[in-house]
Protein backbone atom coordinates (compact mmCIF):
# COMPACT_ATOMS: atom_id res chain seq x y z
CA UNK A 1 0.00 0.00 0.00
CA UNK A 2 1.24 3.60 -0.71
CA UNK A 3 0.70 7.02 1.71
CA UNK A 4 1.20 10.13 1.84
CA UNK A 5 2.04 11.41 5.23
CA UNK A 6 1.07 14.56 6.61
CA UNK A 7 3.78 14.71 9.92
CA UNK A 8 4.18 17.51 12.81
CA UNK A 9 7.78 18.44 12.92
CA UNK A 10 9.19 20.48 15.20
CA UNK A 11 12.70 20.53 15.83
CA UNK A 12 11.99 21.20 19.79
CA UNK A 13 9.70 23.03 22.91
CA UNK A 14 10.85 26.07 21.43
CA UNK A 15 10.53 25.57 17.92
CA UNK A 16 7.79 26.48 15.75
CA UNK A 17 6.60 23.61 13.95
CA UNK A 18 5.54 22.78 10.53
CA UNK A 19 3.52 19.92 8.62
CA UNK A 20 5.85 18.30 6.42
CA UNK A 21 4.66 15.82 3.71
CA UNK A 22 6.33 12.21 3.04
CA UNK A 23 5.22 9.87 0.25
CA UNK A 24 5.96 6.33 1.86
CA UNK A 25 5.48 2.81 -0.27
CA UNK A 26 5.42 -0.75 -0.03
CA UNK A 27 3.21 -0.58 3.04
CA UNK A 28 1.56 -3.89 4.11
CA UNK A 29 -1.94 -4.37 5.61
CA UNK A 30 -0.35 -6.34 8.68
CA UNK A 31 2.39 -3.62 9.67
CA UNK A 32 1.02 -1.60 12.81
CA UNK A 33 0.85 2.23 12.42
CA UNK A 34 4.60 2.08 14.60
CA UNK A 35 6.15 -0.01 11.78
CA UNK A 36 4.83 1.74 9.07
CA UNK A 37 6.83 5.14 11.03
CA UNK A 38 9.80 2.78 11.79
CA UNK A 39 9.67 2.24 7.59
CA UNK A 40 9.34 5.83 7.48
CA UNK A 41 12.25 6.90 9.67
CA UNK A 42 14.69 3.95 8.33
CA UNK A 43 13.61 5.69 5.22
CA UNK A 44 14.59 9.00 6.35
CA UNK A 45 17.88 7.98 8.03
CA UNK A 46 18.87 6.29 4.94
CA UNK A 47 18.43 9.74 3.24
CA UNK A 48 20.67 11.27 5.97
CA UNK A 49 18.03 13.35 7.80
CA UNK A 50 16.34 13.59 11.23
CA UNK A 51 14.31 10.77 11.63
CA UNK A 52 10.52 11.65 13.67
CA UNK A 53 10.40 11.11 16.87
CA UNK A 54 7.45 9.71 18.38
CA UNK A 55 7.13 7.54 21.71
CA UNK A 56 6.22 3.78 22.18
CA UNK A 57 7.53 1.31 24.54
CA UNK A 58 5.63 -2.24 24.89
CA UNK A 59 3.91 -2.20 21.94
CA UNK A 60 1.12 -4.09 22.83
CA UNK A 61 -1.40 -1.43 23.99
CA UNK A 62 -0.89 -1.77 27.58
CA UNK A 63 1.83 0.61 29.09
CA UNK A 64 0.32 4.03 27.08
CA UNK A 65 3.47 5.41 25.54
CA UNK A 66 2.40 5.92 22.13
CA UNK A 67 0.12 8.36 21.53
CA UNK A 68 -0.16 10.40 17.84
CA UNK A 69 -3.39 12.15 16.91
CA UNK A 70 -4.39 10.65 13.30
CA UNK A 71 -6.17 11.73 10.89
CA UNK A 72 -8.28 13.91 13.48
CA UNK A 73 -8.44 11.32 15.95
CA UNK A 74 -6.23 10.15 19.06
CA UNK A 75 -4.89 6.51 18.16
CA UNK A 76 -6.69 6.76 14.75
CA UNK A 77 -9.88 5.76 13.39
CA UNK A 78 -10.46 2.55 15.57
CA UNK A 79 -11.61 2.40 18.83
CA UNK A 80 -10.65 0.70 21.84
CA UNK A 81 -7.19 0.78 20.53
CA UNK A 82 -3.71 2.24 20.32
CA UNK A 83 -1.81 3.58 18.28
CA UNK A 84 0.85 0.50 18.28
CA UNK A 85 -2.82 -1.73 17.73
CA UNK A 86 -3.89 0.32 14.55
CA UNK A 87 -2.89 -1.98 11.51
CA UNK A 88 -2.36 -0.27 8.34
CA UNK A 89 -5.27 -1.99 7.03
CA UNK A 90 -7.56 0.49 8.41
CA UNK A 91 -6.21 2.89 5.88
CA UNK A 92 -7.51 2.92 2.25
CA UNK A 93 -4.71 2.23 -0.23
CA UNK A 94 -3.42 5.70 -1.46
CA UNK A 95 -4.72 7.53 1.78
CA UNK A 96 -3.24 11.02 3.00
CA UNK A 97 -2.98 10.57 6.68
CA UNK A 98 -2.75 13.34 9.27
CA UNK A 99 -0.29 12.64 11.94
CA UNK A 100 -0.32 15.21 15.19
CA UNK A 101 1.08 15.31 18.46
CA UNK A 102 -1.26 15.24 21.41
CA UNK A 103 -2.06 19.42 21.37
CA UNK A 104 -2.58 20.44 25.15
CA UNK A 105 -0.67 23.24 27.43
CA UNK A 106 -0.48 21.07 29.60
CA UNK A 107 1.35 18.32 27.14
CA UNK A 108 4.16 20.31 25.49
CA UNK A 109 5.77 19.43 22.51
CA UNK A 110 9.11 17.89 23.37
CA UNK A 111 10.07 17.48 19.89
CA UNK A 112 7.91 16.46 16.64
CA UNK A 113 5.15 13.86 17.92
CA UNK A 114 6.72 13.58 21.12
CA UNK A 115 4.61 15.22 24.13
CA UNK A 116 5.87 15.82 27.51
CA UNK A 117 3.52 13.84 29.82
CA UNK A 118 4.75 14.36 33.39
CA UNK A 119 2.03 16.59 34.27
CA UNK A 120 -0.26 12.97 34.81
CA UNK A 121 2.68 12.21 36.96
CA UNK A 122 2.07 14.87 39.37
CA UNK A 123 -1.13 14.52 39.52
CA UNK A 124 -0.45 10.71 40.52
CA UNK A 125 1.66 11.85 43.02
CA UNK A 126 -0.59 14.86 44.65
CA UNK A 127 -3.13 12.23 45.90
CA UNK A 128 -3.10 8.66 43.93
CA UNK A 129 -1.73 6.84 46.57
CA UNK A 130 -3.21 5.23 50.17
CA UNK A 131 -0.94 4.98 52.85
CA UNK A 132 0.11 1.97 54.85
CA UNK A 133 1.16 1.48 57.69
CA UNK A 134 4.08 -0.73 57.90
CA UNK A 135 5.49 -0.41 61.07
CA UNK A 136 5.86 -4.17 61.76
CA UNK A 137 2.73 -5.94 61.45
CA UNK A 138 1.88 -5.37 57.62
CA UNK A 139 -2.17 -6.39 57.00
CA UNK A 140 -2.60 -8.94 54.19
CA UNK A 141 -4.84 -6.44 51.64
CA UNK A 142 -7.13 -9.61 50.96
CA UNK A 143 -8.24 -9.90 55.03
CA UNK A 144 -10.62 -6.36 53.80
CA UNK A 145 -13.78 -8.29 52.10
CA UNK A 146 -14.23 -6.35 48.88
CA UNK A 147 -17.67 -5.95 47.08
CA UNK A 148 -17.42 -8.42 43.88
CA UNK A 149 -18.96 -5.07 42.01
CA UNK A 150 -16.88 -2.70 43.69
CA UNK A 151 -13.38 -4.77 42.83
CA UNK A 152 -14.92 -4.74 39.31
CA UNK A 153 -15.63 -0.96 39.19
CA UNK A 154 -12.08 -0.70 40.91
CA UNK A 155 -10.29 -2.58 38.41
CA UNK A 156 -11.57 -1.32 35.40
CA UNK A 157 -11.33 2.28 36.38
CA UNK A 158 -7.03 1.22 37.40
CA UNK A 159 -7.01 -0.31 33.52
CA UNK A 160 -6.56 3.37 32.62
CA UNK A 161 -2.95 3.48 31.29
CA UNK A 162 -2.16 7.19 31.36
CA UNK A 163 -1.87 7.83 27.55
CA UNK A 164 -3.73 10.86 27.58
CA UNK A 165 -6.00 10.24 24.31
CA UNK A 166 -8.92 11.84 26.18
CA UNK A 167 -7.00 15.17 26.80
CA UNK A 168 -5.74 15.23 23.34
CA UNK A 169 -9.18 13.90 22.08
CA UNK A 170 -11.14 16.66 24.26
CA UNK A 171 -12.19 20.03 22.77
CA UNK A 172 -11.26 21.72 25.95
CA UNK A 173 -7.92 19.64 26.68
CA UNK A 174 -9.52 18.50 29.71
CA UNK A 175 -7.69 15.43 32.04
CA UNK A 176 -11.06 14.92 34.02
CA UNK A 177 -11.33 10.88 32.19
CA UNK A 178 -7.48 10.47 33.58
CA UNK A 179 -8.03 12.01 37.06
CA UNK A 180 -11.46 10.49 38.02
CA UNK A 181 -10.36 6.62 36.75
CA UNK A 182 -6.86 7.61 39.38
CA UNK A 183 -9.52 8.93 42.04
CA UNK A 184 -11.87 6.29 41.68
CA UNK A 185 -10.01 3.47 41.55
CA UNK A 186 -9.04 4.16 45.15
CA UNK A 187 -12.29 5.71 45.85
CA UNK A 188 -13.92 2.77 45.65
CA UNK A 189 -11.95 0.02 47.79
CA UNK A 190 -12.19 0.18 51.61
CA UNK A 191 -8.45 0.89 51.66
CA UNK A 192 -8.80 4.04 50.05
CA UNK A 193 -11.30 5.95 52.18
CA UNK A 194 -9.47 7.56 54.86
CA UNK A 195 -7.86 9.70 52.41
CA UNK A 196 -10.45 9.57 50.07
CA UNK A 197 -11.83 13.44 50.50
CA UNK A 198 -8.14 14.80 50.62
CA UNK A 199 -7.39 13.01 47.68
CA UNK A 200 -10.02 14.05 45.22
CA UNK A 201 -9.02 17.41 46.73
CA UNK A 202 -6.01 17.52 46.08
CA UNK A 203 -5.96 15.67 42.53
CA UNK A 204 -8.25 18.14 40.85
CA UNK A 205 -6.34 20.80 42.18
CA UNK A 206 -2.82 19.85 40.52
CA UNK A 207 -5.17 18.81 37.09
CA UNK A 208 -6.21 22.77 37.71
CA UNK A 209 -2.36 23.92 38.36
CA UNK A 210 -1.21 21.84 35.14
CA UNK A 211 -3.70 23.92 33.00
CA UNK A 212 -6.17 21.22 31.79
CA UNK A 213 -9.60 22.57 30.33
CA UNK A 214 -12.93 22.54 31.94
CA UNK A 215 -15.03 19.56 31.27
CA UNK A 216 -18.25 20.58 29.33
CA UNK A 217 -19.34 16.52 29.24
CA UNK A 218 -18.85 16.06 25.27
CA UNK A 219 -18.34 12.96 26.33
CA UNK A 220 -15.22 12.52 23.36
CA UNK A 221 -13.00 11.11 25.91
CA UNK A 222 -14.71 8.01 26.70
CA UNK A 223 -15.70 7.42 22.83
CA UNK A 224 -11.68 7.81 22.40
CA UNK A 225 -10.15 5.77 25.61
CA UNK A 226 -8.32 2.71 24.08
CA UNK A 227 -9.15 1.40 27.51
CA UNK A 228 -12.86 2.41 27.72
CA UNK A 229 -13.02 4.29 30.85
CA UNK A 230 -16.49 5.49 31.82
CA UNK A 231 -17.91 8.94 32.45
CA UNK A 232 -19.50 6.90 35.60
CA UNK A 233 -16.01 8.21 36.82
CA UNK A 234 -15.89 11.27 36.07
CA UNK A 235 -19.68 11.74 38.23
CA UNK A 236 -17.99 10.23 40.74
CA UNK A 237 -15.58 12.56 41.08
CA UNK A 238 -17.65 15.59 40.46
CA UNK A 239 -19.51 13.68 43.38
CA UNK A 240 -16.44 13.11 46.51
CA UNK A 241 -14.89 16.82 45.02
CA UNK A 242 -18.64 18.58 45.99
CA UNK A 243 -19.22 16.76 48.99
CA UNK A 244 -15.45 17.62 50.24
CA UNK A 245 -16.05 21.04 49.46
CA UNK A 246 -19.26 21.02 51.61
CA UNK A 247 -18.64 19.21 54.19
CA UNK A 248 -14.43 20.91 54.16
CA UNK A 249 -12.49 17.82 55.32
CA UNK B 1 -10.13 22.50 52.32
CA UNK B 2 -8.85 23.18 48.83
CA UNK B 3 -6.26 26.01 49.22
CA UNK B 4 -7.94 27.38 45.75
CA UNK B 5 -11.11 27.98 47.56
CA UNK B 6 -14.48 26.84 45.92
CA UNK B 7 -15.29 28.95 43.18
CA UNK B 8 -11.36 29.22 41.77
CA UNK B 9 -11.67 25.23 41.00
CA UNK B 10 -12.84 24.14 37.41
CA UNK B 11 -15.42 21.33 39.62
CA UNK B 12 -16.80 24.79 41.63
CA UNK B 13 -17.20 26.55 38.31
CA UNK B 14 -18.77 23.44 36.81
CA UNK B 15 -21.40 23.47 39.88
CA UNK B 16 -22.55 26.83 39.37
CA UNK B 17 -22.87 25.99 35.63
CA UNK B 18 -25.12 23.69 36.51
CA UNK B 19 -26.96 24.97 39.38
CA UNK B 20 -27.61 28.18 37.31
CA UNK B 21 -28.57 26.37 34.25
CA UNK B 22 -31.08 23.82 36.25
CA UNK B 23 -32.28 26.75 37.83
CA UNK B 24 -33.22 28.61 34.15
CA UNK B 25 -35.03 25.09 33.15
CA UNK B 26 -37.40 25.73 36.38
CA UNK B 27 -37.89 29.24 35.19
CA UNK B 28 -38.61 27.84 31.49
CA UNK B 29 -41.43 26.11 33.13
CA UNK B 30 -43.06 28.83 35.19
CA UNK B 31 -42.58 31.35 31.84
CA UNK B 32 -44.07 28.67 29.73
CA UNK B 33 -47.08 27.84 32.36
CA UNK B 34 -47.68 31.69 31.93
CA UNK B 35 -47.45 32.13 28.23
CA UNK B 36 -50.14 29.00 27.55
CA UNK B 37 -52.51 31.09 28.76
CA UNK B 38 -51.92 33.45 25.58
CA UNK B 39 -53.72 30.68 23.57
CA UNK B 40 -56.94 31.56 25.72
CA UNK B 41 -56.26 34.70 26.75
CA UNK B 42 -58.61 36.78 23.77
CA UNK B 43 -61.61 35.30 24.95
CA UNK B 44 -61.99 37.81 28.19
CA UNK B 45 -59.67 40.43 26.60
CA UNK B 46 -56.68 39.68 28.16
CA UNK B 47 -58.00 40.56 31.15
CA UNK B 48 -57.24 37.55 32.90
CA UNK B 49 -53.82 37.41 31.73
CA UNK B 50 -53.02 40.85 32.76
CA UNK B 51 -54.35 40.38 35.97
CA UNK B 52 -51.23 37.29 36.10
CA UNK B 53 -49.15 39.59 34.91
CA UNK B 54 -49.91 42.26 37.76
CA UNK B 55 -49.20 39.39 40.07
CA UNK B 56 -46.01 38.62 38.08
CA UNK B 57 -44.65 41.77 38.84
CA UNK B 58 -45.86 43.35 42.10
CA UNK B 59 -45.96 39.61 44.01
CA UNK B 60 -43.30 39.75 46.61
CA UNK B 61 -42.09 35.95 46.37
CA UNK B 62 -42.13 36.17 42.64
CA UNK B 63 -39.92 39.65 42.65
CA UNK B 64 -37.66 37.15 45.25
CA UNK B 65 -37.56 34.63 42.47
CA UNK B 66 -37.05 37.00 39.29
CA UNK B 67 -34.37 38.34 40.76
CA UNK B 68 -32.58 35.09 41.68
CA UNK B 69 -33.31 34.78 37.79
CA UNK B 70 -31.81 37.62 36.85
CA UNK B 71 -28.54 36.80 39.29
CA UNK B 72 -28.92 33.24 37.05
CA UNK B 73 -28.39 34.47 33.91
CA UNK B 74 -25.66 36.75 34.44
CA UNK B 75 -24.10 34.33 36.60
CA UNK B 76 -24.47 31.83 34.04
CA UNK B 77 -23.27 33.61 31.72
CA UNK B 78 -19.92 35.10 33.51
CA UNK B 79 -19.13 31.90 34.40
CA UNK B 80 -19.60 30.13 30.76
CA UNK B 81 -17.34 33.14 29.48
CA UNK B 82 -14.38 32.55 31.90
CA UNK B 83 -14.91 28.12 31.46
CA UNK B 84 -14.58 29.12 27.89
CA UNK B 85 -11.40 30.90 27.50
CA UNK B 86 -9.50 29.14 29.87
CA UNK B 87 -10.46 25.74 27.85
CA UNK B 88 -9.29 27.68 24.11
CA UNK B 89 -6.06 28.54 26.38
CA UNK B 90 -6.39 25.05 27.37
CA UNK B 91 -5.48 24.16 23.73
CA UNK B 92 -3.14 26.98 22.55
CA UNK B 93 -1.80 25.43 18.87
CA UNK B 94 -5.00 23.60 17.47
CA UNK B 95 -5.11 20.38 15.53
CA UNK B 96 -4.58 20.82 11.43
CA UNK B 97 -6.97 17.96 10.95
CA UNK B 98 -9.95 17.09 13.45
CA UNK B 99 -12.76 15.27 13.07
CA UNK B 100 -15.13 16.13 16.37
CA UNK B 101 -18.43 14.64 15.16
CA UNK B 102 -16.84 11.27 15.65
CA UNK B 103 -17.03 11.13 18.86
CA UNK B 104 -18.99 13.97 20.38
CA UNK B 105 -22.62 15.49 19.59
CA UNK B 106 -22.94 18.42 17.64
CA UNK B 107 -24.55 20.83 20.30
CA UNK B 108 -22.28 19.62 23.28
CA UNK B 109 -19.39 21.05 20.76
CA UNK B 110 -21.46 24.59 20.68
CA UNK B 111 -22.97 25.60 23.63
CA UNK B 112 -21.66 28.62 23.47
CA UNK B 113 -22.93 29.43 20.66
CA UNK B 114 -26.22 28.25 21.29
CA UNK B 115 -26.08 30.15 24.52
CA UNK B 116 -25.22 33.31 22.77
CA UNK B 117 -28.08 33.47 20.57
CA UNK B 118 -30.41 32.41 23.32
CA UNK B 119 -28.69 35.89 25.22
CA UNK B 120 -29.35 37.69 22.20
CA UNK B 121 -32.71 36.38 21.79
CA UNK B 122 -32.92 37.44 25.63
CA UNK B 123 -32.27 40.85 25.66
CA UNK B 124 -33.95 41.73 22.39
CA UNK B 125 -37.21 39.84 24.39
CA UNK B 126 -36.65 41.45 27.89
CA UNK B 127 -36.58 45.13 25.50
CA UNK B 128 -39.91 44.00 23.89
CA UNK B 129 -41.90 42.68 26.94
CA UNK B 130 -40.25 43.05 30.02
CA UNK B 131 -39.05 46.87 29.66
CA UNK B 132 -42.68 47.92 28.49
CA UNK B 133 -44.61 46.31 31.23
CA UNK B 134 -42.24 47.87 34.20
CA UNK B 135 -40.85 51.29 32.30
CA UNK B 136 -43.28 51.69 29.07
CA UNK B 137 -46.20 53.74 28.01
CA UNK B 138 -48.52 50.89 28.30
CA UNK B 139 -52.54 51.15 27.76
CA UNK B 140 -54.61 50.82 30.93
CA UNK B 141 -57.10 48.23 31.25
CA UNK B 142 -60.39 47.82 33.74
CA UNK B 143 -60.99 44.62 35.30
CA UNK B 144 -64.47 43.28 36.13
CA UNK B 145 -63.67 44.55 39.87
CA UNK B 146 -63.04 48.07 38.96
CA UNK B 147 -58.94 48.05 38.94
CA UNK B 148 -56.93 49.17 36.32
CA UNK B 149 -54.40 46.87 35.58
CA UNK B 150 -51.58 47.68 32.59
CA UNK B 151 -52.69 45.93 29.20
CA UNK B 152 -49.55 43.65 28.80
CA UNK B 153 -51.86 41.25 26.66
CA UNK B 154 -52.46 44.17 24.01
CA UNK B 155 -49.00 45.04 23.67
CA UNK B 156 -47.92 40.85 23.45
CA UNK B 157 -50.45 40.23 20.63
CA UNK B 158 -49.99 43.37 18.61
CA UNK B 159 -46.08 42.66 18.65
CA UNK B 160 -46.94 40.06 16.66
CA UNK B 161 -49.45 41.53 14.59
CA UNK B 162 -48.24 41.91 11.10
CA UNK B 163 -51.07 44.62 10.66
CA UNK B 164 -49.69 46.37 13.48
CA UNK B 165 -46.13 45.61 13.62
CA UNK B 166 -44.88 45.55 9.91
CA UNK B 167 -41.71 43.58 11.59
CA UNK B 168 -44.02 41.37 12.88
CA UNK B 169 -42.49 38.33 10.74
CA UNK B 170 -39.38 39.34 11.53
CA UNK B 171 -39.99 39.34 14.92
CA UNK B 172 -41.59 35.50 15.04
CA UNK B 173 -38.69 34.24 12.92
CA UNK B 174 -35.88 35.51 15.58
CA UNK B 175 -38.49 34.32 18.35
CA UNK B 176 -37.97 30.88 16.56
CA UNK B 177 -34.23 31.23 16.09
CA UNK B 178 -33.99 31.69 19.61
CA UNK B 179 -36.41 28.88 20.53
CA UNK B 180 -34.35 26.97 18.43
CA UNK B 181 -30.91 27.44 20.02
CA UNK B 182 -32.36 27.20 23.26
CA UNK B 183 -34.01 23.74 22.20
CA UNK B 184 -29.98 22.71 21.14
CA UNK B 185 -28.70 24.11 23.70
CA UNK B 186 -30.96 22.35 26.10
CA UNK B 187 -30.48 18.57 24.15
CA UNK B 188 -26.96 18.49 25.54
CA UNK B 189 -27.42 20.94 28.62
CA UNK B 190 -30.19 19.48 30.80
CA UNK B 191 -28.54 15.80 31.37
CA UNK B 192 -25.14 17.78 31.18
CA UNK B 193 -25.44 20.01 34.23
CA UNK B 194 -26.84 16.49 36.37
CA UNK B 195 -23.19 14.92 35.19
CA UNK B 196 -21.93 18.20 36.52
CA UNK B 197 -23.23 17.71 39.87
CA UNK B 198 -22.32 14.16 39.83
CA UNK B 199 -25.96 12.93 39.99
CA UNK B 200 -25.67 9.59 37.31
CA UNK B 201 -26.32 6.07 38.15
CA UNK B 202 -26.68 3.01 36.32
CA UNK B 203 -30.62 2.70 36.16
CA UNK B 204 -31.81 6.24 36.47
CA UNK B 205 -29.37 8.15 34.29
CA UNK B 206 -31.22 7.15 31.29
CA UNK B 207 -34.37 8.72 32.66
CA UNK B 208 -32.59 12.13 33.11
CA UNK B 209 -30.93 11.65 28.94
CA UNK B 210 -34.83 10.73 28.06
CA UNK B 211 -36.13 13.78 30.42
CA UNK B 212 -33.70 16.10 29.10
CA UNK B 213 -34.18 15.39 25.13
CA UNK B 214 -37.91 15.77 25.94
CA UNK B 215 -37.49 18.67 28.13
CA UNK B 216 -35.48 20.65 25.24
CA UNK B 217 -37.95 19.29 22.34
CA UNK B 218 -40.86 20.40 24.33
CA UNK B 219 -40.28 23.30 25.87
CA UNK B 220 -39.25 25.35 23.21
CA UNK B 221 -41.99 23.66 20.37
CA UNK B 222 -44.17 25.20 22.82
CA UNK B 223 -43.12 28.48 23.46
CA UNK B 224 -43.14 28.55 19.51
CA UNK B 225 -46.54 27.30 18.89
CA UNK B 226 -47.74 30.07 21.36
CA UNK B 227 -46.56 33.01 19.06
CA UNK B 228 -47.46 31.09 15.84
CA UNK B 229 -50.91 30.51 16.93
CA UNK B 230 -50.60 34.18 17.53
CA UNK B 231 -49.26 35.31 14.18
CA UNK B 232 -51.26 33.50 12.59
CA UNK B 233 -54.63 34.09 14.17
CA UNK B 234 -54.56 37.70 13.20
CA UNK B 235 -52.28 37.24 9.55
C1 LIG C 1 -27.34 33.84 28.47
C2 LIG C 1 -27.17 32.99 27.51
C3 LIG C 1 -26.50 31.67 27.76
C4 LIG C 1 -25.21 31.36 27.54
C5 LIG C 1 -24.15 32.26 26.99
C6 LIG C 1 -25.00 29.99 27.94
C7 LIG C 1 -23.81 29.32 27.86
C8 LIG C 1 -23.57 28.06 28.37
C9 LIG C 1 -22.31 27.39 28.36
C10 LIG C 1 -21.02 27.91 27.79
C11 LIG C 1 -22.47 26.21 28.99
C12 LIG C 1 -21.38 25.22 29.29
C13 LIG C 1 -21.30 24.15 28.31
C14 LIG C 1 -21.37 22.81 28.96
O1 LIG C 1 -21.22 22.69 30.19
O2 LIG C 1 -21.56 21.89 28.22
C15 LIG C 1 -23.83 26.12 29.37
C16 LIG C 1 -24.36 25.08 30.03
C17 LIG C 1 -25.67 24.98 30.36
N1 LIG C 1 -26.65 25.91 30.09
FE1 LIG C 1 -26.42 27.68 29.24
N2 LIG C 1 -26.17 29.50 28.39
C18 LIG C 1 -27.11 30.49 28.29
C19 LIG C 1 -28.41 30.42 28.61
C20 LIG C 1 -28.98 29.32 29.14
C21 LIG C 1 -30.37 29.21 29.45
C22 LIG C 1 -31.41 30.31 29.20
C23 LIG C 1 -30.54 27.97 29.98
C24 LIG C 1 -31.77 27.29 30.50
C25 LIG C 1 -32.95 27.65 30.36
C26 LIG C 1 -29.25 27.31 30.01
C27 LIG C 1 -29.04 26.05 30.51
C28 LIG C 1 -27.82 25.42 30.59
C29 LIG C 1 -27.57 24.14 31.21
C30 LIG C 1 -28.61 23.23 31.88
C31 LIG C 1 -26.21 23.87 31.07
C32 LIG C 1 -25.48 22.64 31.55
C33 LIG C 1 -24.63 22.90 32.74
C34 LIG C 1 -23.47 21.94 32.84
O3 LIG C 1 -23.15 21.25 31.88
O4 LIG C 1 -22.82 21.90 33.86
N3 LIG C 1 -28.33 28.15 29.50
N4 LIG C 1 -24.49 27.27 28.99
S1 LIG D 1 -8.68 7.65 30.69
FE1 LIG D 1 -8.36 6.44 28.80
S2 LIG D 1 -7.67 7.98 27.30
FE2 LIG D 1 -7.42 8.91 29.31
S3 LIG D 1 -5.32 8.47 29.94
FE3 LIG D 1 -6.58 6.79 30.79
S4 LIG D 1 -6.52 5.20 29.21
FE4 LIG D 1 -5.80 7.07 28.21
S1 LIG E 1 3.38 1.40 22.89
FE1 LIG E 1 2.55 0.76 24.82
S2 LIG E 1 0.45 1.21 24.55
FE2 LIG E 1 1.22 1.59 22.56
Amino acid sequence: MDFTLKIWRQDGPQDEGRMETYPISDITGDMSFLEMMDVLNDKIIRDGQDPVAFDHDCREGICGMCSMFINGEAHGPNRKTTTCQLHMRSFKDGDTIYIEPWRAAAFPVVKDLAVDRSAFDRIIQSGGYVSVNSSGNPLDANAIPVPKDDADEAFNAATCIGCGACVATCKNASAMLFVSAKVSQLALLPQGQPERMNRVQRMVDQMDKEGFGNCTNTGACEVECPKGISLDNIARMNRDYLKSQVTGE
Amino acid sequence: MAQTGILKSSLAKKYAMAATGLFLCLFLVGHLAGNLQLFTAGADGGRQFNEYAKFMTTFPAVKILSYLTYFAVLFHLADGIVLSIQNRKARPVRYAMERPSTNAGWSSRNMMVLGTIVLVFLVTHMQNFWWQMHFGEIPMQKLDDGTMVKDLYSVVIAFFNPELNSFALLALGLYLLGQFALGFHLWHGFSSGFQSVGVRHPRYSAIIGLAGKAFSVVVPLLFSAIVVFMYFTQA
